[in-house]
Order: C-alpha cells, then structure tokens, then sequence
C-alpha cells in the first residue's frame, strides 16, 4: 500500500473548471441546511467536525507515517477544554475553538517528543495506550471539580448572533463549517509545499530525508502538534453541537473510529478526510438499524477489507477511476493518479 | 557416471534484474563439481534457484524428476542439503540444536542420534560447544556447524556456496579435506560455489566458470587449471 | 504486613493472566514482529464460547478443554485466512487489519451474547484456603496454579520437543529453517493456534473476577502489552517475568499510592516509560539498525 504524494493528492486548482467546480460544491454545502430537517442538519455539522479530525489524523499519520491508535485522546482534550470554559469559566462558544486548538497542539508536540523515540508498531502501541487509558483520567477524582467526572459537563447550545434569521443547528453548521474551511486551506497550503514534502520524506525515507536535511526531530513533533492541533479543534466543535461531553464517549473506540475514517476515505488525502467523515457518521446510523454490535463488525469488515482490496481508501480510488477516464475521453491537462 | 543434477536453460531474476541468463550444467552422482566466477556473476544465485529461493525459469532435474517450481521445503525431502552463503546458522539456538534441526525431516530416529556421532568424529570442537549458542562459535566453527548440519539430513546432494569465505586458509583446508572424505567414503555429491578458485579447482573433479550470468567454459577441473585465461584472470599466474 | 502480603499475591494472581497474554504476544511477535492487537478480543472471544457450553449443561472442565481446542483452531484459522495475505504489508496496513480483528470479535460477542454482563463460574471451591496464617482465595491460588502449568508444559514443548525446536527455529530465522525442510507457514499458524489457546485459558481464569462482557480484556491487553515491554518483547520469559511483576506493582501501588481508578494510567505511563528509556526490556535484545 503507498498513500499517495502531495503531487498527485492536491490537484492544481489554478485550473478554472476546477475553481468552478469547488465554487459550486461550496454553494451547495451552504444550501444543504435549508433543504434538511434539523436533526439532519445536527449530523451534517458533525460530518464536519470529524472531516477536521480525521484531517488531523491523516497529517501525522498519512502524510507522516506516525500511527496514531490514540487520536481520541486529543478530541477529548479538546472537547473538555471547550466544556469546562464555557461551563467554568463562562467562556463565549466561539474562543473556546482557538484555545482548544493551542492547547492541543501544545499536548501534541509534548506527546511527540517522547515518541520521537518509537517507531512504528511501538508507537501504535503506545498510543494505544492513550487511547484506552483516556476515560480513566478523565474520571480521575482529583479532576472531578473540572470535569464533572462520570457524569461528565452539559453545555448551552449556543444561539445564532446578530440575530440572524436561522436556527441554532443551522447556525452550529456554518460555523463549524467556516471554521472546516479555514483549517483545510491552511492544510492544503502546508502540505502541497516543502513542508508537505518534508512530511511524506520522512515518512517513506526517513534516513535520506535526514541526509538531506530535514531536521527529522522538529518536523515528527510539528506533525504530531498539528495533527493535535486539527483533533482538539474537532473535539471542541464536536462538544458544543452536541453539547454534552462525558469520559465513557472518548475511549479507545473513539480512536479506532477514526483510524476506520482515515482508511476508508484514504490515507494521505485531503478529500479523503471527507468521505471518511461521511462514512463514520452514517454507517452507525444505518447499521445501527440491524443491531447495536452491527456497525462494529461492519466496520472492522471493511478496515480489513479495504486493506485487501482498495488501500488507497476511497479518495485514491476516485483518483484512479478519473485518471483513467480522463485518459479513455482523451482529456489533456492535469493527469493525476 | 549417471548425472544426479541437470540444469537447463536456466534463468533468475531478483524483482526486474535478470541474473541469470540461461545455465546449462551438469553434475555427474559422486562426483564435486565446481562453480567459479567473480562476484557477482551469478554463483550464489545458481545454488539459490536450485531450492526455489529465487525466481526461476528453465528446466532442474534431480535424479532424471523435474524439481523447478516445488518448494524450498519439498527439495529438501528428496535429499538435496543446502549450506547457504553466511553459513544461515541458527544463531541463537545451541549447537547440538542447529545439528538435531538439519534432521528435521528425517524419521529414522536412531540413525540420527548415530549421524550426531559421525558428524561429531568429523568436527570435534562441534562436540567439545555442543550446548553452547551457535552465534558465539568462531567463523570457521559455524561453518563446520552449517556443513554439518547439512549432513545430518544424509542428503544425496550438498550445495556449498562459499564455504571459504572469511576464513583462515588453514581452517579452509581443513574443511575442503573433510569434504573430500565424505564425498568418497559417503557417496555425497557436492555442488560447490567458489571465489576462491584455487582451493575450489584443487577440491572439484568438474568445473564451471560463470560470467554474467552465463557458463562461458567447462571441463575437468585439470583441464580448467591448465586453461590460460582462467590462470590469468583467476588464479593470478 | 498481612494485607500487604495479601496484595501481593493478589497481584501474582492477577499477573499471571497478564503473563500469559504477554506471552501469547510474545509468542506471535518473535515469529512475525507484528503486536497482536487482537489478542485480548479473541480471548474474550473464546470465554463467551465457554460460558455458552456451560450454560447449555456442559460440566466446568470438559467445557475447559473444548474450548481450548477450540481457541486453538481459531488461532490457526485467522493467521491463515486473514493474516498471510497481509504478511509482507507495511506496518501501518497490518495494525489495521489487526485492530480491524479486534473489532470483528469485540462486536461479535455483543452481537451473538448481547452486553449485559454475565457470571462466569469459577472451577476452584468458594472456601478460601488456609496457608500458615494467611487467607488465601482459592480462585486466586487456582488461577495462578492453572498459569503455572500451562507455563511449564509450554516450556517443556518448545524446549525439549522436535516441533517446538521448529517453532523456535522458524520464528528466528525462516530462510535456514526453510531449508532445513520446516513449514514456516505452518510453524506460524501454530503459533497463532497457541496464543488463542493461552489467551482462552486466561480468560476463562479472569472472568470470575471481572464479570464477562465484550469490553473485559481491553484493560487486560493494555497491562500485558506493558508486561511484554518489561520484559523485553522478543523474550518469552521476559514477558512472563514482566506479567508478574506489572501484576504486583499494579495491585501494590493502586493499593498505596495511586489508587484504583487510575490503574490503566499507571500502564500507559509504564509503556512510555520503557519504549523511551530502555526499548529492550529487561531480557530482549538490544536491536541497532545499521544506516
């Protein structure tokens, strides 16, 4: 399985069929709330939320080739410093974003440091380790003033500002889905250049990329910083849509769902971090239908799956089936995939 | 003589590189057969392909059967023993260990335990490090080791590739006269893959030279010794 | 002192269930340097299969041993239906498949055995024993008396046995055991077959305690993760000596120093703390890549 490079993971948007393209899936993601019911809106939004996420989670461990069985610690950090400002501390809903974002991307680059020192399956286990052990902590009885221990924190859903004339789910959803546009263009712009290269160099070949001057150390640590950083951003968005946060929501499944996400959609894939976020927020709500262990095994059904049969997760596939289509109606211009 | 191994046609590639180009040989049963060539020049890959460690096409014939295409592990039972480069010693496993393995396959049980004693006749100091972990024997005893553990399977054929390499001449010495004991007093046939050509031209009764992955001449091991470009670019005189 | 006295061995009881799931990790990591993520599910796994047998009628021990055997033929099964076509992947395709594993068998036993929690017998009298002075609860000496053996026949199979020399030699180096005539890929299947065995028998020893539900080994697998660290993950003894003493340490200082609700904490600072500080473990191989 090889994750795509950056050169054929981020199309050339100079192109203006392609800037009108995204221009008009743009219009229609600001229409979608008016055309949904609300509770259908609610699960847009967190289609949102977990594309951020699962971004995070493909920086460090698509991009970067830092596997990360723990992501699901951040996103709690992030959901309860979220939680706990506005529930303590009185915070408005829309600093708790930012501030949660800084004091991930602190708890990422501290979590990398000594993780600079594992490869691969040891980091995996390491993480894992987070992953599991997280509800624990956050039961822990000296934090109970703070996090409100098993019974976890209830948040105010916030209402629209300027008084505009939409609910607070919709407003929830160009909110998060605003704060999803910033965070992906800053994304897009770190990994298409040197820094993206530098990522992936490390990743495929971490002792020429060294030789060549990479300073492997700082840029594995950002890695884990940022992707931190993306994670803890989602995990308070994700707090306040849903408005309640609670130690046993966060616990290694969280982190699992997430690698399923990143698999599914594609490693190393902006686009990819959508359709994972599509499929880990739908897929439950479907299987959900059969049996409350159904969406589990289909899950784990398709992770092994899609090893097997599409590695490149659903986004290479894409790249793939339009390479060849563009190359059969003799399309000339970019040739990706 | 009747030919216990014939090879036809053979070729080998790692991945995309071709190594081999079509090689044609035969070793006569009983007989040491000899192939030299610089490095590189597709020795090693030959014995290699002999067990199906390596891609192969051609045809390999071991007692008039075709044996290309079965597993390393069926070539084995039909009794072809294989000592490869860098000894593959069990290192972290005992001597006597290392030993019981090479009679993995066999289910003569008290043969086996009379093969510990015959091999143990041949290399003494295996039996004076017989409980002793294989990776701290010197370079000359862990090849004694690899060979021995190759005569523990009582094979009808024995690929030597490189014994020499990294040791002493003396202790090279050793070992070649032991493999000429136990080709004549146990009808071992013995395919031996060399650098050194001298040594391996002294041992041989045939030899090949392989070049590019070709067997550019063949003969008698004297015939071999005697021929000019082969004193010259290999035997430095 | 006797409630220390207590706590240890407690903690030896406990630690032998972490010895032999660090084992079975072990067991499979030496053979393939891959980490089982999946160990604990298909142990758990197999306890369900148990505890339906003995609710169907089955007496304790014949449920015992058909379990096992079955556990065992899982193992084999999974290594070679969904494993060997992943073998040579990259590392990140495996833990995938790996944790996919333990999401498949996690869910299973959900679905087929719902969530509640169920009461697992005990073969072991409810009487706690007298030693001199000291109580002792008869499940914890039969739990740590039932690891003991299956420790000992182990030993006595890969040391003394022609199959368990092939085993050791097929994990260390599959080339040379390749041609000395060893199946290494049925080597591996065995292997995967034990470690399911190992992992059923540690199971059907912690559920007494813990009730039986699908989440009951994720902790269990964590500690014996760590265990396996300590001792070094590519030695089998060290993994065993490593399941008794996280054993130990986890019951004393939760019991003194950190408290209970913070035990699985105290493994995940144990496996960072190992990783970063001494990789090896206590008796694993210092490994050094050459560049």
């Amino acid at each position: 399985m090889t994750p795509a490079s950056p050169a054929t993971a981020a199309p050339a948007a100079s192109s203006s069929p392609r800037i009108f393209g995204l221009a008009a899936l743009l219009l229609a993601v600001c229409a979608l709330p008016f055309l949904v019911s609300s509770y259908h809106t609610f699960q847009l939004t967190l289609v949102l939320v977990y594309a951020i996420a699962l971004l995070g989670l493909n920086i460090l461990t698509g991009y970067n080739g830092q596997i990360s069985l723990g992501h699901g610690a951040f996103y709690a950090v992030g959901a309860y410093v979220a939680a706990i400002l506005m529930d303590k501390f009185g915070v408005p809903y829309w600093l708790t974003v930012p501030v949660a974002g800084v004091v991930c991307l602190a708890a990422g680059f501290l979590f990398g440091l000594p993780a600079l020192r594992l490869e691969g399956l040891y980091l995996a286990l390491a993480t894992f380790g987070l992953g599991v052990s997280m509800p624990q902590l956050l039961k822990d009885k000296h934090l109970e003033h703070w996090t409100g221990g098993v019974q976890g924190i209830v948040i105010i859903k916030p209402d629209p500002p300027f008084g505009l004339p939409i609910n607070q789910d919709q407003w929830l959803y160009y909110f998060t889905l605003a704060v999803l546009l910033v965070m992906f263009t800053l994304g897009w712009n770190l990994l298409r250049g040197r820094v993206g290269r530098s990522l992936i160099a490390i990743r495929d070949q971490p002792v020429a990329a060294e030789a060549m001057g990479v300073n492997n150390a700082l840029y594995k640590s950002l890695a884990f910083g940022v992707s931190a950083m993306y994670t803890g951003v989602a995990g308070a968005l994700g707090a306040i849509a849903v408005q309640f946060v609670a130690p046993d929501s966060f616990n290694i499944f969280l982190s699992i769902t997430f690698l399923i996400g990143i698999v599914i959609g594609g490693l190393a894939s902006i686009p990819g971090a959508i359709y994972g976020a599509i499929f880990i927020q739908f897929v439950p709500n479907i299987a959900d239908e059969i049996s409350k262990a159904a969406p589990w095994a289909i899950y784990g059904v398709f992770m092994i799956g899609f090893m097997y049969v599409m590695p490149v997760g659903v986004a290479g596939a894409i790249r793939i089936f339009w390479a060849r289509f563009k190359r059969k109606t003799g399309g000339g211009g970019h040739q990706s995939g | 003589m009747a030919a216990l191994l014939q090879v036809s046609r053979l070729h080998a590639a790692y991945g995309p590189t071709q190594v081999l180009h079509g090689i044609d040989f035969v070793l006569e049963e009983g007989s040491i057969t000899a192939l030299l060539g610089a490095n590189g020049a597709g020795k090693t890959t030959t014995l290699r392909a002999l067990c199906a460690m390596v891609k192969t096409s051609g045809e390999i014939r071991f007692g008039g059967a075709r044996i290309d295409g079965r597993a390393t592990e069926d070539i084995v039972r039909l009794g072809i023993a294989h000592v490869p480069d860098g000894r593959g010693t069990f290192v972290n496993l005992s001597t006597e260990e290392n030993l019981r393995l090479g009679a993995y396959v066999r289910k003569d049980r008290r043969q086996v335990e009379q093969d510990f004693e015959r091999v143990y006749a041949y290399f003494p100091r295996l039996k004076e490090r017989r409980h002793q972990q294989a990776g701290t024997l010197s370079g000359g005893e862990q090849q004694m080791l690899a060979v021995s553990r190759a005569l523990m399977l009582r094979p009808r054929l024995l690929l030597l590739d490189e014994p020499s390499f990294g040791l002493a001449p003396l202790i090279v010495r050793e070992i070649f006269g032991i493999m000429r004991a136990i080709n004549q007093s146990e009808k071992v046939s013995i395919l031996l893959v060399e650098q050194n050509a001298a040594m391996a031209l002294d041992l041989a009764d045939h030899a090949y030279l392989i070049e590019t992955g070709r067997v550019v001449l063949s003969g008698s091991a004297h015939e071999i010794k005697q021929n000019d470009a082969v004193r010259r670019s290999y035997l430095g005189y | 002192m006797d409630a220390f006295l207590n706590q240890v061995f407690a903690g030896l009881a406990t630690g032998g269930i972490y010895a032999s799931v660090a084992l079975a990790l072990v067991m499979i990591y030496q053979a393939t340097h891959h980490v089982n993520f999946a160990q604990g599910e298909m142990a758990m796994f197999s306890t369900y299969i148990a505890w339906a047998m003995i609710n169907a009628g089955m007496p304790y021990w014949p449920a015992f041993f058909l379990t096992v055997a079955i556990a065992f033929i899982l193992g084999v099964l999974v290594e070679r239906i969904i494993v060997r076509p992943v073998e040579k992947a990259p590392v990140l395709s495996v833990v995938v498949v790996f944790i996919g594993l333990l999401v498949i068998f996690n869910s299973l036993a959900g679905w087929i055995y719902t969530y509640t929690i169920k009461v697992f017998p005990s073969p072991f009298p409810k009487e706690p024993v007298h030693l001199g002075s000291h109580l002792f609860s008869s499940h914890q000496l039969g739990a740590v008396s039932v690891t003991l053996i299956v420790l000992a026949l182990l030993y006595v199979f890969f040391r003394f046995t022609p199959l368990g020399l092939a085993m050791r030699a097929a994990a260390q180096n599959p080339d040379s055991s390749r041609l000395v005539g060893i199946r290494v890929g049925w080597m591996l299947a065995l292997g995967w077959g034990l470690a399911g065995a190992i992992g059923a028998i540690a199971g059907m020893m912690v559920a007494p305690v813990v009730y039986l539900d699908p989440n009951m080994m994720s902790g269990i697998l964590l500690y014996a993760f760590a265990a396996a660290l300590v001792g070094g993950v590519d030695s089998p003894g060290g993994a065993v000596f490593g399941g008794f003493l996280v054993g130990v340490l986890e019951n004393v200082l939760g019991a003194y120093v950190i408290g209970n609700e913070l035990k699985l904490a105290f493994a995940l600072v144990l496996i960072v703390s190992v990783l970063v500080v001494r990789p090896s473990g206590l008796f694993g191989k210092i490994h050094v890549i050459r560049v």
